[in-house]
């Protein structure tokens, strides 16, 4: 069942707990003893290691890091790179959040802390009802905590910014105007001249493959083309951040593999960060460069993957099979709890 | 097509039944006259222009007090639909207000305005703020909170948010509460225009009683349920289904 590492490492330490005492220094040791674009394999059996390694190597140092879990033991595969380290564009830190509901006050969000770098993807899963979205609407400032701060890139949320779009699971098109004119509600509203925002609009339809119906009403398109436009509607601002909250979760299948394919190229095109919303672990190891299990009720982080599969990424793939059965088997019980409570047995 | 013959021959069968039943004689005809006569008392309307003058008469109020009406209802409604403490207030007033008959704010108009158009105008304005108003207050809470969701996360607040989102989404709502208005403000019109010498449709038909000349009276009212219609079928249902296929309500 053990996945094949992609290159055999050039090194390896052991850090399980009986034998280190400081396990991140020890990796760094045998990093450091490593040339650029070597591979260094660490094994330990320590979850708080591993949580750290990711902030540690690939934020600071910009190295990537692929984890492999097997039964009480993870491999982390670091490769040593000589990219400069990618500046942090949202924090949360230690963010909580309350609501009032008929059976008292629930939290939705305890003591969240994350950082997204800068044109990473990261997946968020968890079961319905954990507070995935309320996390995706305190980046977006739609909401905002009860405890902690939510910055982008160092500066605290103060409320909706056009540096953040949220895509919404049905799109949230304006039903009263056309394709183009949706794509181009951003620009206009941000007083873009209107021969340039055309123009862009039309670019951005080209990129999703949609400019034969720039002037077709919302209504007369599928599913799959409203998210879509829903899309160009977003990068048409230019964002720094895309927020994506479960917005392919009510297409049929063969339409939602076929916008994994093109939001990765768009995402390899345009290079910007994105957090994207799902409960479909398969999805979220299709997409995300990194991906964070939250808890049922509080909604905590339970456990954070790197994955770093190279793309674009194929769900056969024995690798993506391992991983999405590693978030799996952590989301398991969340889901578990989820269903109980829903049923009103919890 | 179809609708259309459909429509032809029932309104033919109407006319044929009106007929015979003057035919038998049950009343007298100066109580319940032919369509021959009406038809004679409309052309004798249309000859000497009494007809035309009055018809442009009515509609030069209706479409001043529809007008002014139509801007007090959409800004009152604005205003209900958007503050909480509005709705649970202002709200409240106006639905107890539809209970009140158009034509109760009558007296208020004359002691007010006198006998003249102000009074009729008036009462238009009060019977359609209304409507529109309720209709556009419902249209403005029922706005999905995922376009302003939507809207906001790209930048848009304030003046520009109403401008680009909240109405344009409340806009069927708003239709359908103006072509409800228009009716209530066409009955206030007619009803307003009966009670003084006020030359239009309303007042031409009172003029028919004065007379006993049921033939006028009848001829009239065929006049004011045809201006109604063709306002309803060229205008306003059209205006209305445009706005609901745009928006995706109602298929094309």
């Amino acid at each position: 069942m053990t996945p094949p590492a992609a290159v055999t490492p050039h090194a390896t330490v052991d850090v399980r707990r009986q034998q280190c005492p400081y396990p991140l220094l020890m990796i760094k040791k045998a990093l450091d003893g490593l040339r650029e674009g070597e591979v260094l394999e660490a094994q330990t059996d320590h979850l708080p290691t591993v949580r750290e390694t990711t902030p540690r190597f690939c934020r600071d140092m910009g190295y990537a890091l692929r984890v492999i879990e097997e039964p009480g033991l993870w491999r982390l595969i670091i490769t040593k790179g000589s990219e400069a380290p990618k500046p942090v564009s949202v924090t949360l830190d230690g963010v909580t959040k309350r609501y009032r509901s008929s059976g008292g006050m629930v939290t939705a969000l305890d003591d969240i802390t994350l950082e997204i770098l800068e044109g990473e993807f990261v997946c968020i899963v968890g079961p319905s009802g954990c507070g995935k979205s309320t996390l995706l609407n305190l980046i977006a400032g739609l909401e905002f905590p009860d405890a902690g701060s939510v910055k982008i890139k160092g500066h605290p949320v103060t409320g909706a910014g056009a540096d953040r779009v949220v895509i919404f699971q049905d799109g949230a098109l304006f039903p009263w105007l056309t394709v183009r004119q949706n794509v181009e509600f951003g620009l206009k509203i941000n007083g873009v001249e209107p021969q340039v925002r055309r123009d862009l609009a039309m670019d951005y339809l080209k990129m999703v493959h949609l400019t034969r119906f720039a002037d077709s009403l919302v209504h007369e398109l599928s599913g799959g083309m409203r998210q879509r436009v829903a899309i160009a509607r977003g990068l048409a601002m230019d964002p720094d951040i895309l927020l994506m909250d479960e917005p392919f979760a009510s297409l049929d299948a063969q339409t939602r593999d076929l916008l994994h394919v093109e939001l990765q190229e768009i995402w390899a095109a345009t290079s910007k960060t994105i957090l994207f919303i799902t409960h479909n672990v398969r999805e979220a190891v299709c997409l995300g460069s990194r991906i964070a299990v939250m808890t049922y009720r509080p909604g905590r982080i339970k456990e954070t993957f790197s994955i770093t599969h190279h793309r674009p990424r194929h769900l056969e793939d024995p690798g993506l099979i391992d991983a999405s059965a590693m978030i799996l088997k952590a989301l398991r019980s969340e889901v578990d709890k989820a269903m109980k409570a829903e049923l009103g047995d919890a | 097509m179809r609708e259309n013959a459909l429509r032809l021959g029932f309104f033919a069968a109407l006319l044929l039944c009106w007929e015979l039943i003057v035919r038998t004689g049950i009343w007298p005809d100066y109580l319940f006259p032919g369509p021959v006569q009406v038809f004679d008392a409309l052309r004798h309307e249309v000859e000497d222009l009494t007809l035309f003058y009055a018809i442009a008469t009515s509609l030069r109020r209706f479409v001043l007090g529809f007008s002014v009406a139509l801007v007090i209802g959409i800004g009152l409604g604005l205003f209900i639909g958007s503050i909480r403490a509005a709705r649970e207030t202002v709200g409240v007033l106006l639905v107890g207000l539809q209970s009140l008959p158009n034509i109760a704010w009558l007296p208020m108009g004359l002691l007010w305005f006198g006998l003249n158009d102000g009074a009729i105008l008036f009462v238009i304005v009060m019977g359609v703020v209304n409507s529109v108003a309720m209709a556009t207050a419902d249209g403005i809470r029922n706005v999905p909170p995922l376009y302003r969701r939507a809207a906001r996360t790209m930048g848009a607040h304030g003046v520009a948010l109403y401008l680009n989102v909240v109405l344009p989404a409340a806009l069927p709502s708003i239709m359908t509460g103006i072509k409800l208005g228009w009716t209530f403000g066409w009955h206030a019109l007619i009803a307003g225009e009966m009670l003084f010498v006020s030359l239009g449709l309303g007042h031409l038909l009172v003029m028919g009683r004065e007379l006993s000349d049921m033939a006028q009276v009848m001829a009239v009212m065929l006049v004011i349920v045809a201006i109604g219609l063709i306002m309803e079928r060229l205008v306003f249902s059209p205006l209305e289904r445009r706005v609901r296929r745009r928006w995706g309500l109602e298929r094309a």
